[in-house]
């Protein structure tokens, strides 16, 4: 095999894995961009959706009732998270709302095992995983069909926040919370909404990593996976989420393959961070953040 | 804005003039004269080095995080910088005293500090707090693979030194106790003196406004490397402490993420901004895991599963977290001042 064909095998590889990094991402941009909390639970909600789903399908539960009902769990976890947590804390700097988001994913994680126990359970979403040929590089079916459902998200939220009620009042939401409440709009609502859909994404999310992975409580640590991917695309793009999965994702294989063996194995832990923390260097709201103005 | 008027207000916030160390010292007299008359091992092993140890690393946070309000998600990446550093001080150059070894941990944690630091010179909130946890992985990778620091040591579980203070061996628990309890005063003493002075003010202003302590006059930029410095040196020590006097092994493995976010914890419940908030926050935290297990054992019996007491507490100590958050922002350290305040009206 030639060194180019290699080299596109681990970049395409690489670009799969981010894909899989911009899943996670995708739902805390949305509650960042509307409500201005980075959700540190959202590695453990979707813990909790995909233990939930592997649970109840193994107790027997057919494939589609066991996901309508984990839908509804994650829909009900969202909105109640909003009511009973957030919503109290309503004007406390952003700072505090993310340390209740970490003791939110502390309740979450500890729930989500306490019912469910901590065995690991293996996931089959019944796609095959064999690699296929495309244009002479290897690339497995798996990551293609992850593809194509981050790609279908991707396509409903635009449609969902570009043309629907809900979406615009989602954006004017996230454009300005005082405007928005000054023409009517109900901002609890808007929020349990949002966190209802992130739940939502926690779930697609987690039924896909699981399959890759197992369902276990490792889960809850992509967490750290998709933070570099937030920080390089802003936190408030979901465009910026896809391709700072996509730079991180790839970056990271290619390091790991090509750098590994001079440094030591194992820096895919800290390499997305450092190609983060670079490009935060040169930009401080990432790609595609929106830019910070400060008054006195 | 005059001085004059920046003093009233920091001592309208509660920043402390030179009056209010009697009541920290006669803390320390009981902790130091009366405790150590308790023979019980197990309460210097179990309990009060490690609440030493964390309320040293969280006091380095709270200077960070509390005063100047730079989160870091990465504090237990300086307490392994600190603990590995001690190490090799002590290893690598024959007689050098304790305490030597001590400092010298301290100030490689605050060499990384300051190289760690500098991205905040450029981010603000989330981006600095995420890109703090670069720090987090980083420390703990190069710690795991760098076979030099451990000394070649393959089985990653390597033992500190004897530990000597002026030829009086540091052997028993009480005496491991008394050095740290020794170390936190003086930097304890050091750290009150830090934020009630003119430094003080302006890592509260540059936490308040950039901005607007630009206006007044504060360099930011060299205040902030600085309180990183300083935080990281506290938090060095810190770790040399917890891992010679406390576990008696020094591992990377200890210093991972959850220990991070526990200091993170330790500083949210005792109080933002507080030096006694550290101590009461530590207190908490030591001390709640050994109360749950113990509650498990009465409640369920003597064969009961730990496994189930760990999650119950993970979400327990969730539950806390925003409980505080929602109900006491400003943590146990207000709350004793209030009931202080009460006692004193009555």
């Amino acid at each position: 095999m030639s060194a180019w064909s290699f080299f596109f095998e681990v970049l395409v590889a690489g670009l799969a894995a981010g894909i899989m990094y911009s899943l996670v991402a995708i739902g805390f941009v949305l509650i960042y961009k509307t409500s201005g909390v980075l959700n540190f639970a959202q590695g453990a909600m979707l813990l909790f959706a995909a233990l939930t789903f592997v649970s109840l399908h193994e107790r027997g539960m057919p494939f589609l009732y066991a996901l309508a009902i984990t839908f509804l769990v994650m829909v009900i976890l969202g909105i109640a998270i909003e009511k009973f947590v957030l919503r109290p804390m309503i004007n406390q700097p952003p700072i505090t709302l993310f340390m209740v988001t970490l003791g939110l994913s502390y309740i979450i994680e500890g729930s989500a095992e306490l019912i469910w126990g901590t065995q690991v359970h293996g996931l089959d979403l019944g796609i095959q995983d064999e690699p296929m040929q495309i244009a002479g590089v290897l690339v497995s079916q798996f990551d293609l069909f992850c593809a194509a459902v981050a790609a279908v998200m991707v396509a409903a939220l635009t449609i969902l926040f570009r043309y629907t009620r809900i979406g615009l009042s989602f954006r004017a939401a996230a454009e300005d919370q005082y405007a928005a409440l000054n023409i009517g709009l109900r901002l609890p609502f808007i929020w349990a909404a949002v966190w209802a859909t992130a739940g939502i994404v926690a779930l697609v999310a987690g039924l896909l990593w699981g399959a890759r992975t197992g369902v276990q409580f490792s889960l809850s640590l992509v967490v750290l996976k998709s933070l570099p991917v937030l920080v390089l695309g802003g936190f408030d793009s979901i465009a910026g989420a896809i391709i700072g999965g996509l730079i991180i994702g790839a970056t990271e294989n290619l390091a790991q393959v090509y750098l590994g063996p001079y440094i030591g194995d194992g820096i895919d832990s800290w390499i997305a961070y450092v190609v983060a923390l670079g490009f935060l260097l040169v930009r401080p709201s990432g790609l595609f953040g929106q830019k910070l103005v400060e008054r006195v | 804005m005059s001085s004059a008027i920046l003093e009233r207000q920091a001592n309208s916030q509660g920043l402390p003039g030179l009056k209010s160390f009697r009541g920290p010292f006669l803390v320390l007299l009981v902790f130091a004269v009366v405790i150590p008359q308790v023979h019980s091992d197990y309460l210097f092993d179990a309990i009060l080095t490690p609440f030493l140890a964390i309320s040293l690393a969280a006091l380095g946070l709270n200077l960070l995080t509390g005063y100047a309000g730079q989160v870091s998600l990465g504090s237990a990446a300086f307490m392994a910088v600190g603990a590995f550093a001690g190490y090799n001080f002590l290893l690598r150059i024959p007689g050098l005293p304790l305490l030597a070894g001590l400092a010298f941990a301290g100030l490689t944690a605050a060499v990384i500090g300051i190289v760690f630091g500098l991205p905040s010179l450029r981010l603000r909130g989330f981006y600095l707090a995420v890109s703090t946890l670069a720090t987090q992985f980083f420390v703990q990778w190069a710690l795991t693979n760098i076979s030099w620091f451990s000394n070649d040591d393959t089985s990653g579980v390597i033992s500190p030194p004897p530990l000597h203070l002026g030829g009086f061996a540091l052997d028993s628990p009480v005496r491991r106790y008394l050095l740290c309890l020794g170390v936190v005063a003086v930097l304890t003493f050091l750290a009150m003196r830090l934020v009630s002075g003119q430094t003080g003010r302006a890592l509260i202003a540059v936490r308040d406004s950039e901005l607007g302590a630009r206006v007044l006059g504060v360099k930011v930029l060299r205040t902030k490397l600085f309180i990183f410095a300083v935080s990281s040196f506290y938090i060095g020590v810190a770790g040399a402490l917890w891992s010679f006097a406390y576990l008696r092994t020094i591992e990377p493995d200890g210093f991972d993420l959850d220990r991070s976010f526990q200091i993170l914890f330790v500083i949210i419940i005792g109080g933002l901004a507080s030096i006694r908030g550290a101590f009461l926050g530590a207190a908490f935290i030591v001390v709640l895991p050994l109360l749950l297990s113990r509650a498990g054992a009465i409640l369920l019996g003597p064969g009961f599963d730990s496994g189930l007491v760990d999650l119950v507490q993970k979400i327990f100590l969730g539950a806390l977290i925003i409980l505080f958050l929602r109900l006491e922002p400003a943590g146990l350290s207000a709350l004793v001042g209030r009931l202080r305040i009460r006692r004193n009206a009555t």
